[in-house]
């Protein structure tokens, strides 16, 4: 409960000044490494967890994090998942770890993360914190030697668009909104404890390769690339499903203008008949016809997020092709040698 | 909950008592590097009066009879020169949090801060040992008393004469530091107080063939100078460079080539089609937000 209500009055009191847009998520290295083996080991389950830690200014600090048991749809056991949550802070609290929640962490696979279930997780978060993050980790990056760690929010303007509910051709295109203002990532700083940074000094081995440069070394990427080419395909299937659901509806719309323009002219030379004959015009517009009832158009939001999903792809894509272009020059200069 | 702290006990029993019982194997400790982060961080957090923190350490008994240490929580405890008062609702509390995350690490012993075992750690250790049997102190030296960060662990066995028991005896075990999880992360971004940008997939690249090529160098070094003398020839290393420069596969230049440049190909491909996509895309975009009807 003082949780609760000590954020409130964060809350409140962040509302009276403008809060400076935040720049950047400064995680420790122990919130890092808590991510990354919560991900791991559950891996490929997709798994989340709270972020806790400061907001100072335009740097959001993360200094500790918590997982959540792996969520099932059962309302009892959401009910003990909030009981969890609230136990997990207290006890965190006990100890002298910051426990304002600032945002959550998940688990991805391939970087499939732009869905309709995270916005709604964000603005959920968004609602009773001002400042929060998504930081998302993928595990199957890590074994070609990346560290995909990524911290994103959603924009100020998408937030706004999303609360207004409606995503129709007229409204983007007022705002300018293209599908890239969806998400915003920001950039990532690592800080470590002086002590940390000290025991690590010490037990850094010696040896010149690490795991990390094997991991990078190793040339079999070819199953990660065709995990990435299928779940293209796949998004370009669906992608051009929503195309399609427009197509229908710009053909439904102008049948309809088509008819509606029939109606008015058949309309009018009746009231001209009614005219000459001396008589009352009949009026021009007629709700109870079928033909006027507007066709609602679908949400465009849907189509952006996939888009969002087959750029983050073709990134991907691209991103280890460029790695393979090095690795096969270097095993080529080795060979030769 | 504690139905379920029972339940684990009794599952630890059985492998850990016959090894102590037996003796034989000798157990060896594996810490992830997360355990280190976590006790720092709790030292650095600890309140104002306290000397050292101590906390609980879960993990897994691995069926060599390595104790695999994965995971840490702190316990808030008072220590006064004859008694340790320990937060034993705490522990069980935040056990049972855990569990829930992951049912399958159980506590394997504790650590505590400060540079060795000391009366309070038997009494502490004591109130472990009626949670697991056999459990592990480790301790960590976050005060650098010898100049270096020591990490030890201990097992304790009891020293009776006949039902009489005298005193306990802590033993010093074995501690596996390798930390290939760190490694994955990079001790980089892990060693330094700051740092402003995570390495992308292609800097890392860089930074591992440049690794690669000073060990390349080193080996032409190295072999250099034994053909002119300079060094004693050593058989072992001899042989180690012969392994290596054998794991290359012997292939025709011929059809290394090919099969270089068909990678490549492949390569070139992907690049082409993820690039299309993309084109497709701001196309796509273009066309659709500029539909307008009416």
């Amino acid at each position: 409960m003082a949780t609760t209500a000590r954020s409130f009055l964060q809350a409140i009191s962040k509302d009276e000044v403008v809060a400076p847009p935040l720049r950047v998520v400064q995680i420790e290295g122990l919130a890092v490494l808590k991510i990354i083996k919560h991900c791991k080991e559950f891996a490929p389950t997709l798994v989340t967890g709270q972020l806790l830690g400061l907001d100072v200014g335009s740097v959001l600090e993360v200094t500790n994090c918590f997982p959540f048991p792996v969520r099932d749809d059962d309302e009892e056991i959401e009910a003990d998942g909030a009981n969890y949550q609230l136990e997990m802070m207290r006890c965190l609290r006990e100890v002298n770890v910051d426990n304002n929640t600032v945002g959550w962490y998940q688990s991805t696979v391939l970087g499939s993360y732009q869905t309709l279930e995270l916005i709604e997780t964000f603005m959920n978060y968004q609602e009773n914190i001002k400042r929060c993050v998504c930081i998302i980790y993928d595990p199957s990056k890590a074994d070609l030697g990346v560290l995909a760690l990524k911290a994103l929010k959603l924009s100020d303007s998408f937030m706004e668009l999303y609360r207004g509910g409606n995503f129709t051709g007229e409204k983007l295109r007022e705002k300018n909104f293209s599908w890239m203002d969806i998400f915003e990532e920001i950039p990532i700083k690592v800080s470590n404890s002086a002590l940390v940074s000290a025991f690590m000094t010490e037990l850094e081995t010696d040896t010149p390769v690490s795991q990390g440069d094997y991991d990078r070394l190793h040339s079999s990427t070819i199953p990660f690339l065709e995990n990435n080419m299928e779940f293209l395909i796949k998004c370009m299937d669906d992608l051009s499903m929503e195309q399609q659901k427009f197509q229908y509806y710009y053909r439904n719309l102008s049948r309809q203008q088509a008819q509606q323009q029939a109606w008015l002219q058949k309309r009018r030379t009746e009231n001209m008949a009614r005219k000459s004959a001396g008589e009352e015009p009949l009026p021009e517009e007629d709700p109870s016809n079928p033909i006027f009832k507007p066709i609602p158009e679908p949400s465009r939001l849907e189509s952006f997020l996939i888009t969002n999903q087959v750029s983050n792809f073709c990134g991907q894509i691209n991103g280890v092709a460029g790695q393979n272009f090095s690795r096969l020059y270097l095993t080529k200069a080795l060979h030769e040698n | 909950m504690a139905a379920a702290s029972d339940h684990t006990v009794l599952q630890f029993v059985a492998p850990s008592s016959t090894a102590s019982a037996t003796n034989t194997t000798v157990l060896t400790a594996r810490i992830h590097p997360l355990v280190i982060f976590n006790v720092c961080d709790c030292f650095v957090r600890r309140p104002d009066s306290a000397e050292r923190v101590i906390g609980t350490l879960l993990g897994s008994i691995l069926p060599d009879g390595t104790v695999d240490i994965r995971n840490s929580y702190a316990v808030p405890h008072n220590e006064s020169s004859d008694q340790v008062a320990v937060d034993i609702d705490y522990h069980h509390n935040m056990l049972a949090s855990h569990l829930k995350v992951n049912p399958k690490e159980i506590i394997v012993g504790w650590y505590s801060t400060g540079a060795g075992v000391n009366g309070g750690s038997a009494l502490i250790h004591d109130f472990y040992a009626r949670e697991v049997t056999n459990p592990i102190h480790l301790t960590v030296d976050t005060g650098f008393t010898n100049g270096e960060g020591t990490i030890k662990a201990f097992v304790s066995s009891n020293l009776s004469l006949g039902d009489r028991q005298l005193a306990a005896q802590f033993q010093e075990i074995p501690v596996d530091l390798r930390m290939v999880d760190a490694e994955r992360v990079g001790f980089d971004v892990l060693k330094a107080t700051a740092v402003d940008k995570l390495p992308n997939d292609l800097e890392g690249m860089e930074l591992t063939m440049e690794r690669l090529l000073t060990l390349i160098n080193d080996v032409y070094k190295y072999v250099d100078s034994v053909v002119e003398g300079q060094t004693d020839p050593d058989n072992n290393i001899g042989r180690v460079i012969a392994d290596a420069v054998a794991s290359l596969p012997k292939l025709p230049p011929q059809v290394f080539d090919n099969l270089v440049n068909d990678s490549l190909q492949d390569q070139l491909l992907l690049l082409y089609l993820s690039s299309i996509t993309r084109t497709q895309l701001s196309l796509a975009e273009k066309l659709n937000t500029a539909a307008q009807m009416l």
